[in-house]
């Protein structure tokens, strides 16, 4: 009883919030996450903004990597996984039995927490998405693919001496930047980040975050963070989470700097996390 | 201040020697598996290492030129020409046992081996040829110095008359040690001095091939589906400890199975490698399918969110990616349970590749033993002479399954270079 009167008064508050922006691209409905009988997210309501940064921020477990996952469908792979409501990416229900999972996930790339390059060399790691999408169609266009993702990542000029070495050789840092390479190289329209620099040291972090502001540009990110900083010095919006539930959900300035929800306040000050 | 160090000393050395008598344990353990080891191995080559050596005697032997067709040397009877020579050789022999025990100082099949030189030479025909042969079984051991001549004679296998022919043949130098070849290029024989392990190993190197060829792609693609796409019900749970329990079913049991389903039933010709090689496939799958489905297990599950968050499929992700990771894996489980099927036995016996045969094999479709069954069969052999021969087609096996573990090895290091 209690807690759906309090499910109430969040939905209430989101529409006070009245953060509806237009030209969204990723939009969830209602959407509800149940992991074998346990419930992970509640009726999630979110619009993702076209070509911005939006962060995803709160304490683990509130449901936010469970949300990021179901932007490209990750979670279909996790049998006792099961989602409810509606998702559409730019106006189309990924759910719909015609999608492809696919291509969906050519559509929405994803570079996770800790960097998995494949332990192939570092252009094969690159030009892997590429050839099984059947992007190219020779070898000279599959390079440009390669050269081109590497310097949109930022990574051209420290490997282009060593291509052919492996991937897994790297360092932390420069491994997750080819895991963003090779996410950008299928030409996705959205990037989902789960925790992308939490194995890495600052200097990295900071080479990361400078990519993600110029990754803008050309695509839509969504990034799970832990680091309260982090979301306020690369992203546009901010959503936090908590318990499964979006609490509040806005411009990032306004999330820090005036948080209309008392746990928001408490979870950015650091009073509970 | 010294109390308490004293008192950190006290303890500490209880530890201490808690931890220095176990290291103590672990390596009487190891020293004495390895003693063991030490003797197996060691009473082996004692015993099979002068297998590797047999004895020749030289003969003079006159080839009549009238008596020996050059064109149809292999129709030849060259027996009585070397009975005529072992006769010249020593005319005191005039007595039928005497002459009986003089042939025996050669080899049954010494006539063969004459043909083969004067076909090889045919110039020897019509001349006084010198000719080695080898010596018979029990001449052989004798020379070795297996027989204790103190014995009674009549408790030995050779008279004190032949043990004098011999003395005097070996005062003319006419009695030789060499290298035997036909250890390694011969197939099996009736006489001891004459048997080889290479049709038992093509045997079993055949029998493997047909093995491999079968449980390996099945194996690995039955662990692959297991693993990646099967979905994690009670049925597949069944399947599985199924698997396991096939593991355990003692191979006399797959033997029988060839024998109903693979001779009886579908009538495939018997102790043929090719049936070899399917029962000893069915008892080396469930091997494969354990040790592929654990090296799956082991590729780590970011690999597998790499590829599919690139909008890999499910095939693409498992064969570009995960089947290539867990390959020097499920390759070394493979060659283990290769390694077990070389030494099995029993489920050969009852497949019919315990017959004797001399040939060693052209293909998966002609008759053959291998090499367990040929230890087995010449163990069973009364004749002094196979006591040798036994331990060292032992020692054949065993290196057969050293070569295959170092190729285990080779290929893991080979393939795990590219991680």
């Amino acid at each position: 009883m209690n807690s759906i009167v309090m499910r109430e008064n969040i939905n209430t508050m989101i529409e006070h919030s009245d953060f509806a922006p237009e030209n969204s691209i990723i939009s969830a409905k209602n959407v509800d996450v149940f992991y074998g009988e346990k419930q992970a997210l509640f009726n999630m309501n979110l619009d993702v903004v076209e070509n911005s940064v939006t962060a995803l921020i709160g304490p683990s477990g509130c449901g936010k990597s469970t949300l990021l996952r179901c932007f490209n469908r990750m979670n279909d792979v996790i049998p006792i996984c099961h989602v409810e409501g509606s998702i559409t990416l730019g106006g189309q229900d990924i759910h719909a039995s015609n999608v492809d999972v696919v291509s969906l996930r050519q559509k929405v790339g994803m570079v996770f927490q800790k960097p998995n390059p494949f332990p192939k060399s570092i252009y094969d790691n690159i030009a892997y998405g590429p050839r099984i999408h059947g992007m190219t169609t020779s070898k000279a266009e599959l390079d440009e693919v390669v050269e081109k993702s590497l310097k949109r990542a930022g990574l051209w000029d420290e490997v282009k001496d060593r291509l052919d070495k492996l991937g897994t050789g790297l360092s932390g840092g420069q491994q997750q930047r080819l895991c963003i390479a090779r996410a950008i190289a299928v030409q996705p329209k959205v990037i989902l980040m789960d925790e992308p620099c939490s194995a890495l040291d600052p200097i990295a972090t900071a080479t990361v975050e400078e990519l993600i502001d110029e990754l803008r540009e050309r695509f839509t990110i969504i990034i799970v963070t832990h680091s309260m900083q982090q979301a306020a010095r690369v992203s546009m919006h901010t959503a936090f989470f908590h318990l499964g539930n979006l609490v509040e959900y806005g411009a990032t300035s306004d999330i820090f700097t005036a948080p209309k929800d008392e746990r928001t306040q408490n979870y950015i000050t650091g009073r509970i996390g | 201040m010294t109390d308490h160090i004293d008192i950190i000393r006290v303890e500490g050395s209880t530890r201490h020697r808690a931890q220095k008598r176990f290291q103590l344990y672990g390596l009487l353990a190891v020293s004495l598996s390895l003693a063991f080891l030490f003797i197996m191995v060691g009473s082996i080559v004692l015993r099979g290492s002068s297998a590797f050596r047999q004895s020749f005697v030289q003969v003079e032997i006159e080839l009549p030129a009238d008596a020996i067709d050059p064109d149809d040397v292999r129709g030849t009877r060259f027996g009585k020409f070397l009975k005529q020579a072992l006769r010249n050789k020593f005319p005191q022999a005039t007595t039928q046992k005497d002459k009986k025990q003089l042939y025996k100082l050669v080899s049954a099949t010494a006539e063969y081996s004459i043909r083969e030189q004067v076909e090889d030479n045919p110039q020897l025909i019509g001349t006084h040829a010198k000719i080695w042969v080898r010596t018979s079984s029990d001449v052989d051991i004798y020379l070795k110095g297996y027989v204790d001549t103190d014995l009674d004679e009549s408790k030995r296998r050779l008279s004190d008359q032949q043990l004098e022919w011999l003395a005097l043949l070996q005062q003319e130098n006419k009695i030789e040690s060499r290298i035997n070849t036909k250890f390694f290029t011969g197939g099996d024989s009736r006489e001891p001095e004459q048997v080889g392990v290479l049709g038992a190993v093509i045997g079993s190197a055949l029998s493997l091939l047909v093995c491999f060829l079968l449980s390996f792609p099945l194996g690995v693609l039955t662990a692959v589906y297991l693993e990646e796409f099967a979905p994690k019900n009670k049925f597949n749970r069944i399947i599985e400890v199924n698997i396991n329990n096939l593991a355990a079913v003692p191979s006399i049991v797959f033997g029988l199975l060839g024998l109903a389903i693979f001779l009886n039933f579908f009538g495939l010709p018997r102790s043929t490698p090719l049936v070899g090689g399917m029962v000893l496939a069915l008892m080396t799958l469930p091997t494969i399918i354990i040790a592929s489905r654990a090296s799956l297990r082991a590729v780590p599950p970011s690999i597998r969110e790499a590829a599919m968050g690139i909008g890999a499929s499910k095939v693409q992700t498992t064969f570009h990616h995960v089947v290539p990771l867990a390959m020097p894996g499920m390759l070394t489980g493979s060659i283990i349970g290769m390694a077990q099927a070389l030494g099995e036995t029993a489920p050969l016996l009852m497949i019919g590749m315990v017959a004797f045969i001399v040939d060693v094999p052209q293909g998966i479709t002609d008759a053959t033993t291998a090499l367990p069954v040929q230890i087995f069969l010449w163990a069973d052999s009364p004749e002094r002479g196979f006591l040798e021969k036994t331990s060292a087609a032992i020692m054949v096996l065993l290196a057969f399954l050293i070569v295959m573990n170092l190729v285990a090895i080779i290929l893991r290091r080979r393939l795990e270079q590219r991680w």
